[in-house]
């Protein structure tokens, strides 16, 4: 079956609050998310904690992806090419969990979406398509 | 000849493996979920049940690989594998030993066929493979049965369709088929259900969704492999996605049969969905 790659990746713009991780931003993330993956050994986990921005200065990472590194604003982080999996590298140094980090790009409090998580998770409802309203 | 026994299907949320390494499994929180698997165990305990070999179908979350490589299929063929340290410290469970003589023979068939499999001999495994094993065989010294890992993209887009996977799966089971000794294998898929982990939609859950997902993996399977991306995306969340690991599962039982349903809300970010199916005829 032939598949169009322009098609298929334009329906992705039409989700609410969502960014899917397609070619254009794997290239625009590439060293964020390389960064992300060398906090997988200690002792770099150890040097990254001790002096984040002397730690960034080894990476080809741009002044905007640093800037949102150390204020752990995620979803900047997504928008400037950076991945869930990834990133998870970075809050788990931190210590907090995916509920915890994950809440943080909610706008929610972490007792506010642990909230809605344990009455059943937010509704499909209204955010499967921007064009369509539903 | 060996040959394909049953499919399990579990979610691989790893907070079910932080449940279980630090013993929590009796808290308020985690008795529903872990409650759910006590079937799963009793019945895989008894010899009849008992996997020689599970092939285990998981993705890597950025752990054995980051950007430099991306295998859209690949199979795990070496002797051992390891679990990966993720940003806390590997989980501590038991060495995760392969089947090297079937996996090859099953990656030598799947690319005659035409999948063209990425070979790994050396790579560390994640949550995604080894929290199934812990949620179905708890904390053994060893685990009870060798694992096949056959890992799947579906992180960097375009990953492979649901129908692709489900063709794999075919194709899984008639190398296994081909195998000339006696060994009872399993297939389990592993992810999902609706959860999303990224930006302001954060937290969609789909219950009715996943509930009819649930169904149609034995009440219409032609209608599953046949979801595009977009549906996984809009309805069950962007990590949704990770139900085409489903698939592969699916497309190498032949008219399954359900044995048992476990589906609770929320594990950590997560609606998750765990499912034994008989192999039919
Ligand atoms: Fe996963």
């Amino acid at each position: 079956m032939d598949r169009n790659n322009q098609d298929y990746k334009v329906a992705f713009g039409d989700i609410p609050g969502t960014l899917v991780f397609t070619a254009e931003r794997a290239r625009k993330g590439y060293w964020l998310n390389q960064f992300c993956m060398s906090l997988m050994k200690p002792e770099n986990r150890k040097r990254w904690l001790a002096n984040e921005q002397d730690y960034l200065r080894d990476w080809k990472i741009t002044t905007e992806q640093k800037a949102a590194l150390l204020a752990r604003d995620y979803n900047q982080l997504l928008a400037l090419g950076g991945n869930i999996y990834y990133l998870a590298k970075v809050f788990s140094t931190d210590g907090l969990s995916f509920v915890q980090a994950v809440s943080t790009m909610t706008g929610m409090t972490v007792e506010d979406y642990q909230a809605m998580m344990a009455a059943g998770g937010r509704s499909p409802d209204g955010v499967r398509s921007i064009k369509e309203g539903k | 000849m060996a040959k394909i026994t049953a499919g399990v299907a579990t979610s691989h949320v790893p907070l079910i493996g932080v449940g279980i390494d630090q013993g929590k499994c009796d808290e308020p929180y985690f008795k529903p979920i872990f409650a759910g698997y006590d079937w799963t165990k009793e019945w895989i305990a008894k010899p009849e049940n008992r996997p020689d070999v599970v092939i285990l179908v998981y993705n890597d979350h950025a752990s054995a690989f980051g950007q430099e490589i991306i295998p859209t299929f690949a199979i795990g063929c070496a002797e051992e594998f390891t679990s990966a340290d993720e940003g806390w410290g590997p989980r501590p469970v038991p060495k995760i030993k392969n089947h090297p003589d079937l996996a090859w023979h099953i990656a030598e068939n799947l690319i005659l066929d035409e999948f063209d499999m990425t070979i790994i001999n050396e790579m560390d495994v994640d949550h995604g493979l080894t929290v199934p094993l812990s949620a179905i065989f708890g904390q053994p010294d060893a685990w009870p049965a060798l694992i096949v890992p056959i890992m799947i993209n579906v992180v960097t887009y375009p990953i492979a369709s649901g129908d692709r996977c489900f063709r794999l799966g075919q194709s899984i089971k008639r190398a296994v088929e081909r195998f000339p000794s006696d060994l009872n294998v399993q297939i389990w898929g592993t992810g999902g259900m609706s959860h999303q982990l990224q930006g302001p939609r954060a937290g969609l859950i789909n219950q009715k969704w996943d509930q009819t997902f649930l169904d149609d993996l034995t009440a219409d399977p032609e209608r599953l492999r046949q979801i595009p991306h977009i549906e996984y995306l809009r309805e069950a969340g962007s990590e949704g996605i990770e139900l085409v690991m489903w698939l592969v599962m699916l497309g190498a039982l032949t008219n399954p049969k359900e044995l048992h349903r476990h589906y609770h809300v929320p594990a950590s970010n997560t609606a998750l969905g765990h499912i034994v199916l008989e192999n039919g005829k």
